[in-house]
């Protein structure tokens, strides 16, 4: 049994289906990149599977457990995370605040002081900035900040909504390294979805490439990067 | 001295419009919701206030029970009403409107009930405290030991939430679903819980207001009809979502009606709260300390 298993996933937005049949696995501490244009459903099939909407048709379980039908508030207590799309921080709360919020609802207050000082060691750029307003921080730091809250709540399945959105190449190198780190070391399972298929395939296990709703292929990343096909059709270089 | 008599006069009536717009602030930042309700939920209140002190003969024993009744009874407009209300209108500009015409259609129940439950007639909801003026000298000023229990009382509540809103867990909880419903969810904040502790709050506020206030009036299912409108426009002036505006906006319509009455007359008093409206809405939308997303993002 995989970690996380999407079978005939079918999410609708309105009128229009953004995820058609949708079905892909991931197996426990993988990293796979779903990899698609704009308007390929990518966000819509995170926002559906952290909770925020409803799916139409289909399963996804995380460790035999369904995620449909939960509220998000509850998956993030179940260790499911969802970093969404364009910097989730609230802009009009402090680096600090917005850290805290991370681990708000945990019992073990200890262990979220531990995070913490993890997150502030992994990014030292967010110690610097903790009485700042999130508005300040520049789209990077953001980036940073929101993966940090994260990590907070000790998340054990992670979905990110392109953190390379918006951002200098130098710096998206930088967030995927940070990533790609921290998910070996805290033996994290990933779902990245984004548009940037060679950074994200570059470290990802395993590559998901979706289009208009429908998976097109997936495969070992290294794999997707070499087919010669794949990459002039769908990851555009 | 004329001077500092109104300016008395002003910060007595200002804290309590202070108190009025905080709960108004405090209902719009959880929910975008401005809530009509909140003059009925303050008269409910203050008769259970009422009713309290008539059996213990307490007007300081009744205070408690007016507080925790507001806030209960504005809990459950949130948490049993407006929330399946929420779950049965469909996205778009009826369900943002929807809550707003129910808080109006609350109002009139609230007040009917009321009325069916005390009658309509002006009954005394007395404090202890003498609203006799202290002497100075030979002369009398037009602050009481009342007016002074009224500021000491607001600027309480003032305190008490500034700290909770600073410096607790729930405070910035309140605050994160306020400003990003959806990111504060993600973050594991149950949000629609968070927003119904918002509406204690609210509702709490306006218990103190009637409780402190109507020693110095009367009580009648529609005493503070006239405090909504001013708490409204005391929330606006502070930017609708600002509490630190609410109050200072507050004050400053207490202290601008007591000149207006001192020195032009009691008739256009209640014009000029809607002339001062008017004018905070042309010159600056926001208000004093409202936030550049404050009413677009409703």
């Amino acid at each position: 049994m995989s970690a996380l298993d999407v079978k005939d996933l079918s999410v609708s937005h309105g009128a229009i289906t953004a995820v058609k049949k949708l079905s892909f696995s991931i197996e426990q501490g993988q990293l796979a990149a779903i990899i698609g244009s704009n308007g390929a459903g990518k966000t819509t099939l995170l926002r559906a599977l952290s909770g925020l909407i409803p799916s139409s048709h289909g399963t996804a379980t995380w460790n035999g457990k369904s995620l449909l039908g939960e509220k998000p508030e509850d998956l993030v207590r179940a260790g499911i995370v969802h970093v969404s799309e364009g910097k989730s921080v609230i802009p009009e709360l402090n680096v600090k605040e917005n850290l805290a919020l991370g681990g708000i609802w945990r019992k073990d207050k200890k262990d979220v002081a531990v995070a913490t000082e993890e997150v502030l060691e992994l990014f030292p750029r967010l110690r610097e900035r903790l009485q700042q307003s999130a508005d300040t921080l520049s789209g990077g730091e953001r980036q940073m900040l929101a993966i940090g809250r994260a990590l907070i709540a000790r998340p054990q399945l992670l979905l990110l909504d392109e953190p390379s959105l918006g951002l200098a190449p130098l710096i998206i190198e930088q967030i995927f390294e940070a990533i790609n780190q921290l998910r070996h070391r805290l033996n994290l399972t990933v779902l990245l979805v984004e548009q940037n298929a060679m950074s994200a395939l570059k470290i990802a296990d395993v590559g998901i490439i979706i289009n208009v709703g429908s998976l097109v292929t997936s495969g070992p990343s290294k794999e997707l990067l070499a087919d010669a096909n794949l990459r002039a059709a769908y990851l555009g270089y | 001295m004329i001077i500092i008599d109104t300016l008395l006069i002003g910060l007595s009536s200002g804290a309590i419009y202070a108190l009025m717009a905080l709960a108004l602030v405090l209902v719009w930042r959880s929910t975008r919701v401005v809530n009509f309700a909140q003059a009925g939920q303050a008269i409910l209140s203050t008769y259970l206030g009422y009713e309290v002190m008539n059996r213990t003969h307490s007007y300081w024993i009744s205070i408690p029970f007016a507080i925790v009744g507001g806030a209960a009874i504005a809990a459950f407009i949130d948490a049993v009403i407006l929330r399946s209300l929420a779950k049965r209108s469909h996205k778009g500009s009826v369900s943002e409107i929807a809550p707003v015409i129910a808080t109006l259609g609350l109002l009139g129940l609230i007040r009917s009930l009321t009325g069916m439950i005390w009658g309509n007639a002006y009954v005394q909801y007395i404090s202890p405290l003498s609203g006799k003026g202290y002497m100075i000298g030979k002369h009398t000023i037009p602050f009481s030991p009342q007016n002074l229990i009224i500021v000491i009382g607001a600027l309480l509540v003032m305190g008490i939430f500034a700290t909770i809103f600073k410096f607790t867990n729930l405070g910035l909880a309140l605050r994160a679903a306020s400003f990003q419903p959806e990111i504060s969810r993600l973050a594991g904040i149950r949000v629609d819980r968070i927003r119904t502790i918002g509406w204690a709050f609210a509702g709490a506020a306006g218990a103190v207001a009637g409780a402190l206030v109507t020693p110095t009036t009367y009580l009648s299912p529609n005493s503070l009809d006239l405090l909504l409108v001013s708490g409204f426009v005391a929330a606006v002036i502070g930017g609708l979502d600002s509490l630190i505006g609410a109050v200072l906006g507050g004050l400053l319509l207490g202290v601008g009606f007591a000149f207006i009455l001192q020195y032009i007359g009691a008739s256009v008093t209640f014009s000029a709260a809607f002339i001062i409206l008017i004018v905070v809405l042309f010159v600056r939308p926001r208000g004093i300390l409202g936030s550049k997303v404050g009413r677009r993002d409703a």
